[in-house]
């Protein structure tokens, strides 16, 4: 027990610091080569400016991405060694079409991150279209096992358990992936967007008030705001589809413990068997957002044997409540922008809504992580839903938290690390120009080495 | 020839391409540690800061690829071996944490003791990682990881693991002093190409010396592999023998065109001797390749992928290398 609770917990730690990278990843190029465009198109030295930075600051994030990733590829097997042999060879099938995205999204980042002073301006800007496209489709495999895990289907069991056929395309194309992925790659945009314009929100709030602070403000905040309504839409669809293929996690996430029509939709508070504690109840709206009708039937968690329901109810039920309320923020967020900038063509003059935009990046990440809560926790107490509980999967392996406790100082120390990377980095583009900063590499100490 | 053999020839095609590149990355890390004093060390460590720059986390990718295809391909060899060797596994993943953001975050630093502070994380973790690496593939080698699981520690803390650890150490050393000595030479900087001809050298010969030693090693640990690798593997064993010596002979007499193929030619002929001397296991001798092989059509996309893999990645990762030896990409 204590060791399925250790291997659950250094999975979540270690996938939640590495999501925040993984989408920036995913999305930060779309920004950048957003930025790029303009610069090359308009003659716009801010817009190239803005380009030129993003990608030297993504070099870091992707070099601390690529290591985290690495570490949970290991972390597959070295946790959950029993998950691996029974259902690899279905489950492993996504992550092999991975491994060609991410091959060609390390190699065209690196082109375009390191080709910036020789390559021609149209090149170079080429060079870098294929992240965008590796990355949505190394968000599509990724994800897409996931959504496996919730949804399996693909394989043929022997009476042993064992995996004797597979059916790839079923195996990629699972019941999940329609509405995971997008739901996935989506919140990578807002992230990395959202994220990208809080730092020039903070600049501006600092008195930086110049065009590239304001280009550096509006262009990925612009595409985060795009992709926040599709998101809300998508994420309803997806509430949906859970309800109907995987009922045990929707009652968690809804706190619904009795089957039923006319289910109350609760905001906010604590799931008790006996019902939900100090929630703003919403009588017929959960059956209605389920069916479309308050006659709607939605199983509540009485009808599931004990030992398939979720654990942790109220973490679940106000993940899911956070994740929709965040959305629903940076969603108003937009409209505030769309209304002042139709009337005037300006972002809105108060100082709340650049602290706004500082708040999003982190408002963002935290909807991230209260929504993978939410799918991951949801499906407990499976790892491969209906097929393997996640207590069979886990390693015998001895020694879990020390690992867990080791990995906690060094993330700290990879995150501090980061932070204070582009921190320094912002600073000497600021007080020494981009092109000082950028020239020097040095390796040597200046006083000894030159 | 099975899928499932064709799976295993990808699986030991990708850790070729790792032990070449990502070992020479390695390696690279290992004449950083060694480099001496910051002034000393300067030249040197800049050139190995130049030549890993772009291309370290592409080269990084051939482990995924092959944590991947061995998962995917080879579940229950890839189960037994991931909860047998969990220490040094958990310690090379630590390591490649280290390795990859000691070097990226370096060179953003200016003060002298956050960058050696860094610089000796990237350095001493790029001598771990491949070091424990190593024992994973010793401890496959001579036996040790049963299908269900072997023993966490005596399966690796033996003779021929720990040689075979150290023999990575060694044989990325080696690979980073040639490939380094060719970016010197284009460079044009004489004296940083005879420092590299140097440790290339020296290198070569502590390579060839663990090599041997394992191969004694062998004989006492891992009697089916040994037997098969004098007799099936020889050719092979010859081959890396006669491209080793190259490669000794280019150093000295100052050829430079050979040296790398002859460089990557040793090693991808010791890493294809193993392969052919523990045939047809996947885990000598308990787990054969076709006992642990996945369903045909899991097998089948595991091939598709790799072929996608060889006409798109290749030519990109060719372009990368182009790019970067005519120095077209760089800081």
């Amino acid at each position: 027990m204590t060791n399925l609770l250790a291997a659950r917990e250094l999975m979540a730690f270690t996938l939640a610091f590495h999501i925040v990278l993984a989408c920036i990843g995913v999305a930060l190029p779309a920004i950048i080569l957003t930025a790029n465009y303009l610069g090359l198109k308009r003659g716009d030295r801010d817009a190239m400016r803005l380009a030129k930075r993003w990608s030297k600051a993504m070099a870091v994030t992707f070099a601390v991405g690529a290591v985290t990733g690495t570490v949970l590829s290991f972390e597959f097997g070295l946790l959950w060694p029993r998950f691996m042999e029974r259902f690899g060879d279905a489950f492993g099938i996504a992550f092999a079409v991975e491994g060609i995205f991410f091959f060609l999204e390390a190699i065209f980042l690196a082109i375009y991150i390191y080709g910036w002073k020789r390559l021609g301006g149209w090149a170079h800007f080429w060079s870098g279209v294929p992240m965008v496209i590796t990355g949505i489709g190394g968000a599509f495999s990724v994800v897409t096992a996931n959504s496996w895990m919730n949804q399996p289907q693909g394989f043929v069991l022997d009476a042993a358990g064992k995996v004797v056929e597979t059916e790839p395309l079923k195996v990629l194309f699972n019941p999940a992936w329609g509405y995971e992925v997008p739901h996935m790659i989506l919140a990578a945009y807002m992230v990395a967007g959202f994220l990208v314009a809080s730092v020039y929100a903070v600049g501006m709030l600092r008195g930086r008030r110049d065009r590239l602070h304001r280009l550096g403000l509006l262009i990925p905040l612009t595409i985060a705001l795009i992709a926040t309504p599709i998101q809300l839409f998508v994420g309803d669809t997806a509430a949906r589809s859970v309800a109907d293929h995987q009922p045990a996690k929707f009652a968690g996430m809804e706190c619904i413990q009795e089957t039923g029509t006319d289910q109350t939709e609760y905001i906010g508070g604590i799931c008790t068997s006996d019902g939900v504690k100090g929630a703003i109840g919403i009588p017929g709206l959960d059956s209605f957002l389920v069916g479309w009708s308050t006659d709607t039937e939605v199983t509540g968690l009485e009808q599931i044997s004990p030992d398939d329901r979720p654990p942790a109810n109220t973490l679940l039920h106000l993940s899911f409540d956070a994740m929709v309320g965040i959305g629903t923020a940076l969603l108003a967020l937009g409209v505030w922008l769309a209304i002042v900038w139709w009337r005037r063509r300006d972002i809105p003059r108060t100082p709340w809504f650049l602290r706004a935009v500082a708040v999003s990046g982190v408002a963002a990440i935290l909807a991230l992580w209260f929504g993978w809560i939410v799918t991951e926790v949801g499906r407990q107490p499976w790892i491969v839903q209906g097929y393997m509980r996640t207590s069979e999967a886990v390693t015998d392996a001895q020694g879990i938290w020390f690992v867990f406790a080791a990995v906690i100082l060094l993330y700290a120390a990879l995150g501090s690390g980061a932070i204070l990377v582009l921190r320094t980095l912002s600073r000497r583009w600021r007080e020494e120009g981009d092109e000082v900063a950028e020239a020097e590499v040095p390796y040597a100490p200046r006083e000894v080495g030159t | 020839m099975t899928r499932a053999d064709v799976a295993a020839a990808i699986l030991w095609t990708g850790a070729t391409l790792y032990a070449i590149f990502g070992g020479a990355d390695f390696g690279a890390g290992f004449w950083d540690l060694v480099a001496g004093d910051a002034r000393k060390g300067a030249r040197p460590r800049a050139l190995i800061q130049r030549s890993l720059t772009p291309v370290w986390e592409a080269n990084h990718v051939w482990l995924i690829f092959i944590l991947v295809v061995l998962w995917t391909a080879f579940p229950d060899a890839f189960g037994a071996v991931m909860s047998t060797l969990y220490v040094p596994l958990t310690l090379a993943a630590f390591g490649i944490v280290l390795r990859g953001a000691g070097f990226a975050f370096r060179k953003s630093f200016r003060s002298l003791q956050a960058q050696r502070a860094l610089g000796a994380t990237f350095a001493l973790s790029s001598v771990l990682t491949p070091f424990f690496m190593g024992t994973v593939v010793g401890a496959i080698a001579a036996g040790n990881v049963p299908p269900g699981g072997g023993d966490a520690f005596s399966s690796w803390l033996a003779p021929l693991p720990l040689l075979v650890g150290a023999m990575f150490v060694a044989s990325g050393a080696y690979l980073a002093a040639v490939f380094l000595v060719g970016d010197a030479a284009r460079g044009g900087d004489a004296d940083l190409e005879g420092y590299f001809v140097r440790r290339a050298l020296a290198a070569a010969v502590v390579a060839g010396a663990f090599a041997v030693a394992g191969v004694f090693a062998l004989h006492s640990e891992a009697r089916y592999v040994f037997d098969r690798l004098l007799n099936q593997g020889l050719p092979l064993v010859v081959l890396s023998g006669i491209c080793g010596i190259g490669v000794l002979a280019s150093l000295l007499r100052g050829w430079r065109r050979p040296l790398r193929p002859l460089a990557a030619g040793a090693v991808a002929a010791v890493i294809w001797g193993w392969g052919v001397a523990q045939f047809p296991y996947l885990l000598p001798t308990s787990l054969k390749i076709s006992q642990s092989a996945a369903p045909p059509d899991t097998l089948a996309s595991v091939i598709v992928v790799f072929l996608v893999a060889a006409v798109v990645i290749l030519p990109a990762l060719g372009l990368l290398y182009w790019l970067s030896q005519r120095e077209l990409v760089g800081e």
